[in-house]
């Protein structure tokens, strides 16, 4: 059991405090200029995988991020976390607009398969397109089980516990490694980086390679129609009556008259 | 997204930072990052990646970690050690120390992108951690190993906080006339007299003393460090201050106070030289202090801006206060170019380092309370209560245009630079 091979996956999405803009020919959202982190469900995915690493469950951990250039950023901050090393695997910004989960997913199952790795670790969605079927789409092409939306995991003989969040409650399940996992808000609290690990990460082995280095087809399987903001919320109005209010909800047909 | 929302009470720090996109627009205000983020006025312009990735570090903690607290800790005079020591984990505590014992090896300029983003967070927390990693430098510098050896792994990580004491109440902006004296007595220096306005006295550990031990003026000066707990070492009481309430500052009393002559920083007669190299950097440090606070307030009255509505409208939307906004902003972009600019000077170890960094504190301290009080007009009523943090800015960095040398000060450092005949 000890010693696992671990592979991460990191992406880099637009910051959550940022406002997000609509472009005006509703092609997407805007990106240049905005400012970008690591998806925070990635990051949790790091933090654990680094704390396996720090418990001897694991003995390397292998962060890899598919995307532009700029992603380079997100790999290192993932190694200054305490990944011991990044792959970059470059998809140019054209391209990148139309990269779906899928394309991801066969990605990063053949970096799994290379990298002899016995955990893919992703978060459980993005926070930008919020798909969340990465994980679960990497688990299919291996035929690796899955345990997604995990808050806790904990190493048992022969493989792996797993808590995981779901809408009734907390579901507790074993898995066989090799596997993946998928991580929830609540599996830890990512560490800061010190200044010292974000000096040494830099020294960190970063390997870049493309698309086509894995065999994978980054055409686009689906085109995107328009991309809008929300509705606005409607104003509403103040009435001076309980029977106004009434006399509304009848008109409205809400409740029976 | 059902999950996502499921015990919400539980929801730590860190959870804030995380909802999608959907949330995005419903933070917190005191978590808030990076509006100005890609304006003109980000201090991330010009950064290569690495110092990108400290910057967001420090900005982060100082949102996480420092932001929710520091109106607590100003009203309550709160010293926060615990969350000074969680700095120092990072690095905060001997930024720009070497490596050889414990401390972090970055360089000056490094350090003052840090302490900008973490004076966001709190000022003046950030300004007593800016003064504790002068004080280590100091003993880094011109310690020999022993003392370095000694000091330098308690002071990285802040398991020891440090006191810088130069001023006495008779020995200000002439601080080559002060009248601490240390007589040797066999293997000890006896110490004899008063230090004030010193910043974190009671609370620190080590206190880093210039006093006499010869001749008039500063060729008689020495740097000689006493422990707390030290007989015939005590403090006054706690002053009551305008801002930088985070930390204490009392006199320091040296009465009768024997210390080991292997206390000695560097050698006698050199004590001047050492509290002067010290505040070079010291003063980049409390000028990068004042760049984050200005940062922050004018973040905060360009958001206030948006939201307050006057005469029917937004009041971003009246000229008046678009102008002062820019203005604002290029004076902060001025001081930060400033900072940054004798940050290097002193990497560098340029001859002319000295007038630079003085040039830096006067205009980058002056303009920067500006920037503060200007933000506190533009908050109208608002500004004024102390619900809201812009005040805080303007008391924290007041001080600034004062100690670690008066701007006065600066202006005579300048103006010998450049009469000097070369």
């Amino acid at each position: 059991m000890s010693g696992l091979r671990v592979i991460v996956g990191c992406k880099r999405v637009i910051d959550y405090a940022v406002k997000i803009r609509v472009k005006p020919d509703k092609t997407g959202v805007i990106t240049d200029g905005v400012k970008h982190s690591m998806n925070p469900f990635d990051e949790i995915a790091v933090e654990e995988a680094v704390r396996m690493k720090e418990k001897k469950l694991a003995s390397e951990v292998i962060a890899v991020s598919c995307g532009p250039t700029q992603c380079q950023e997100t790999l290192r901050t993932a190694m200054a976390m305490g990944a011991d090393k990044s792959i970059h695997v470059e998809v140019d910004a054209a391209t990148y607009e139309n990269l779906q989960p899928l394309h991801v997913a066969k990605i990063l199952a053949k970096v799994a398969q290379e990298e002899k790795a016995d955990i893919v670790f992703t978060g459980k969605q993005a926070i930008d397109d919020d798909c969340n079927q990465t994980g679960q789409m990497v688990a299919a092409i291996l035929d690796w089980p899955q345990a997604t939306f995990a808050s806790k995991v904990e190493k048992v003989d022969g493989g792996l516990t797993v808590t995981r969040e779901i809408d009734g409650g907390l579901e507790t399940i074993k898995v066989k490694v090799p596997a993946v996992l998928t991580a929830d808000l609540r599996l830890n609290e990512p560490r800061y980086a010190t200044l010292p690990n974000i000096m040494k990460a830099k020294k960190k082995p970063m390997a870049k390679k493309k698309p086509a280095d894995y065999g994978v087809d980054v055409g686009p399987r689906q085109s995107v129609l328009k991309v809008e903001d929300p509705p606005v919320r409607q104003a509403g109005s103040k009435l001076d009556s309980v029977e106004s209010l009434v006399a509304k909800l009848k008109d409205a047909g809400l409740v029976p008259s | 997204m059902a999950t996502l929302f499921k015990r919400g009470h539980h929801m730590s720090r860190h959870a804030v930072n995380i909802l999608s996109n959907t949330l995005r627009n419903n933070h917190s205000r005191l978590h808030k990052r990076g509006i100005l983020t890609a304006s003109c006025a980000d201090p991330s312009n010009g950064l290569g990646v690495e110092q990108r990735q400290i910057q967001q570090m420090a900005l982060d903690f100082a949102a996480k970690e420092l932001a929710p607290n520091m109106i607590e800790w100003d009203e309550k005079e709160i010293f926060p050690l615990g969350t000074l020591r969680e700095a120092a984990k990072l690095g905060f505590g001997a930024v720009y120390c070497k490596e050889e014992f414990g401390g972090t090896g970055l360089t000056r300029l490094d350090a003052s992108v840090i302490f900008e983003a973490l004076a966001t967070g709190c000022c003046s927390t950030t300004a007593y951690i800016s003064i504790h990693n002068m004080c280590a430098w100091m003993i880094d510098d011109f310690g020999n190993k022993e003392l370095r050896a000694q000091w330098i792994p308690q002071l990285a990580t802040m398991e020891k906080c440090s006191s810088y004491c130069l001023t006495e109440p008779g020995a200000g902006s002439d601080a080559a006339s002060l009248s601490t004296t240390a007589k040797k007595d066999g293997s000890h220096y006896v110490l004899n007299g008063s230090k004030a306005f010193i910043s974190g006295s009671g609370e620190a550990d080590l206190y880093i003393v210039m006093c006499r031990t010869g001749e008039a003026g500063s060729k008689g000066v020495s740097c000689i460090l006493v422990e707390k707990g030290t007989p015939g070492l005590s403090f006054a009481k706690k002053e009551r201050k305008l801002g930088w309430n985070s930390h204490p500052a009392r006199i320091v009393n040296f009465d009768e106070c024997r210390v080991p002559v292997t206390n000695l920083v560097g050698s006698e007669g050199q004590g001047f030289n050492i509290a002067m190299k010290g505040l070079n950097g010291g003063r980049i440090n409390v000028a990068s202090c004042s760049l984050g606070a200005a940062y922050a307030a004018l973040e905060q009255a360009r958001d206030h801006m948006k939201i307050r509505k006057q005469f029917g409208k937004p009041i971003e939307n009246f000229q008046y206060l678009q102008f002062r906004l820019a203005e604002m902003a290029t004076q902060l972009v001025a001081s930060r170019l400033m900072v940054r600019n004798a940050a290097v000077a002193l990497d560098n170890k340029d001859a002319n380092a000295v007038a630079l960094c003085s040039m830096a504190k006067l205009f980058a301290t002056e303009e920067c309370f500006k920037i503060c009080d200007y933000a506190m007009q533009i908050f109208g009523g608002y500004g004024y209560l102390k619900d809201y943090p812009v005040q805080q800015y303007m008391r924290d960095s007041r001080v600034h245009c004062i100690l670690e040398g008066t701007n006065e000060i600066m202006r005579l450092l300048v103006s010998r630079d450049l009469l000097t005949e070369r």
